[in-house]
């Protein structure tokens, strides 16, 4: 017993984030998450401070605490300094580590960000990229984003951007050299390891789901895990 | 409302903002959405307020977004911060200044956990030190863009063309205002005003004239959540905290919305257009939606830029209605306009949502 909490001791979120709940509930009160999903942060808090490693795995292996939106307005209420927000952030962090992410519909979704915004961080500089957000799969980007799509070059040349360009300025490209030290920095301090086991772990459960999954964003388990609800995640009212 | 009362809790949370020599960081989000503002907010630095304001072209995302949709370790994230850190040293600046609300957030939380885990600092930068060879001082300064023009919006308003004032009334628009939650629900001394009553953007708004609306649901999220807008599937969570904002916000009739960052804006923008097509319901006059702004399209209304100049126009409900009341003048047949009076055609028009 307790294995699996020294480990999350060892993330200074879950050290700042944690000291002694007292349950009272203002976390959920003021949750954003928790008036939509079937949520509550004080549970998942209660559970963590049991120290127990069999609860603590099945909360790796849950829905439950992907439905976070780490907006903090936790942090600022908890009368004991607690912020639920950061507990969220290091469980979600051992559970990629310890690949139980894919145990959850949620879970498996970390594919969906790593393949879009974790790959135009290492290609692009920035985490997004203009031409990877489209209408298609951004639909409520509506009619003015789609007249934008058809013009970027020109529509951003207008609003004073260097878009693609040498030097400084809004959508510059990035100098390659700054690149490969983005990337030298992933490989050295556990991104690139992180991002393997996304993909190491997501590509196991999608032959066990019979689901193809190629590089980039258009086979069966992307897009399964991107746009696939089950409908039982929500609060009822 | 007794105003007195919270100007009293907010003058508790002040914070030192740099006068001059910043190194800006550019906003992942604010470049892709809003690059006028970015455009407008060096306009104003440099050509109103005749600051040093340098941007280094090898700089990055700080990874925030990746980092809170949960790929990005900490570790990682911290590095790449600490880049940023350097690339402003070897450039003889010490002031920060980020775009980003976001990344706003990020380095304060940095700086935090290395003041109260030195250990974690040193690894940080043995971690730089192997992969790029860089060191570091950090930052004097570190001052979102919103405090800067906050901490120069007088002498804004003492240049300003136009106030936020109804000209055929003469009455203050009624205004909301929405932080963004990374402004200072995480570190709430380093938000001008804290959580509770931030006073970064009313500051701004009632010294250009115009009014600040108290509603219910002022503090709560846009709906972003990272990885709740980033996956398709769990967009409704986004739609549906803009959804009781919209709805807590209606009765006040607000003349328009400011917003400090980058993601705010576009949620509140774009979800309003997407409620009007799937449920019909508009939260404007006539219609149309709440024109949303960010703070440096507000700064650039004042002093009486032109609207198409700052990136009016690439927003999905229209601004228009707003600059009638203000009387600030437009030319209708240049808002879509490229380079040099480049004719682009027209965006189609939503079947719901009124747009000019």
């Amino acid at each position: 017993m307790g294995k699996l909490y020294d480990t999350l001791m060892q993330d200074v979120r879950f050290e700042e984030g944690l000291n002694a709940c007292i349950n009272c509930g203002t976390c959920t009160a003021i949750c954003a998450a928790a008036e939509f999903y079937n949520y509550e942060p004080r549970s998942i808090v209660d559970t963590v401070q049991t120290k127990d490693d069999e609860k603590i795995i099945e909360l790796l292996k849950s829905e439950t605490i992907w439905y976070c939106g780490e907006c903090m307005s936790c942090k600022t209420r908890c009368p004991r300094g607690n912020a639920p927000g950061l507990i969220i952030m290091a469980l979600r962090s051992l559970s990629q580590d310890l690949g139980y992410f894919v145990e959850s519909e949620k879970g498996r979704q970390q594919l969906a960000v790593k393949r879009t915004v974790g790959q135009w961080i290492l290609d692009f500089g920035y985490c997004l990229y203009l031409e990877g957000v489209g209408t298609n799969m951004h639909p409520e980007q509506g009619p003015v984003w789609d007249w934008e799509q058809k013009n970027w070059k020109q529509v951003f040349e207008r609003l004073g951007a260097n878009y693609k360009g040498d030097g400084p300025g809004i959508l510059r490209k990035i100098p390659e050299e700054a690149l490969d030290e983005i990337r030298k920095i992933f490989d050295v301090t556990g991104g690139t390891k992180r991002f393997e086991m996304i993909e190491e772990c997501s590509k196991k459960k999608a032959a066990e789901m019979n689901l193809n999954l190629d590089e980039g964003i258009g086979s069966e388990y992307f897009q399964h895990i991107y746009s696939y609800n089950n409908n039982q995640h929500n609060r009822e009212k | 409302m007794k105003i007195e009362g919270k100007r009293a809790v907010w003058n508790e949370y002040q914070k030192d903002i740099a006068a001059d020599k910043y190194f800006y960081v550019r906003s992942c989000v604010r470049q892709n959405f809003f690059p006028g503002s970015e455009t407008t907010f060096l306009r104003i630095m440099r050509e109103e307020l005749g600051k040093d304001i340098y941007e280094h072209p090898c700089h990055t995302t700080c990874t925030g977004i990746g980092y809170h949709g949960d790929i990005v370790p900490i570790d990682t994230m911290m590095t790449v911060v600490a880049r940023q850190f350097a690339l402003m040293t070897e450039a003889g600046y010490e002031n920060l200044v980020p775009s980003c609300i976001t990344s706003f957030g990020i380095y304060t939380e940095v700086l935090d956990t290395w003041h109260h885990f030195p250990e974690t600092e040193a690894k940080i930068r043995e971690y730089l030190k192997k992969a790029t060879g860089r060191e570091f001082q950090i930052p004097k300064n570190l001052a979102h863009a919103s405090d800067v023009i906050y901490k120069f919006r007088k002498e804004i308003a003492a240049k300003a063309k136009f106030k936020l004032i109804n000209k055929e009334t003469g009455k203050p628009l009624q205004v909301v205002e929405h932080i963004g939650c990374h402004y200072s629900k995480m570190f709430p001394n380093k938000g001008v005003g804290g959580a509770e009553y931030p006073y970064v953007l009313v500051g701004m708004i009632e010294d250009w004239g115009g009014e600040i609306i108290d509603y219910p649901e002022r503090r709560h999220c846009c709906g972003f959540g990272f990885r709740q807008y980033l996956v398709q599937a769990n967009r409704g969570y986004s739609m549906s905290c803009s959804h009781k904002k919209f709805e807590s916000m209606e009765p006040y009739k607000p003349d328009m919305i400011i917003t400090n960052c980058p993601g705010c804006p576009m949620f509140l923008d774009k979800w309003q257009y997407a409620i009007a097509e799937m449920e019909g319901k508009t939260y404007g006059a006539n219609g149309q939606g709440i024109p949303v702004f960010t703070y440096e399209e507000v700064a650039g209304m004042v002093l009486g830029y032109d609207p198409w100049d700052i990136g009016l126009q690439v927003h999905q409900v229209s601004c228009e209605p707003l600059l009638d009341k203000i009387g600030i003048p437009y030319n209708k047949e240049k808002k879509y306009d490229g380079v040099n009076g480049q004719k682009l055609g027209v965006p189609e028009m939503p079947v719901n949502l009124k747009c000019c």
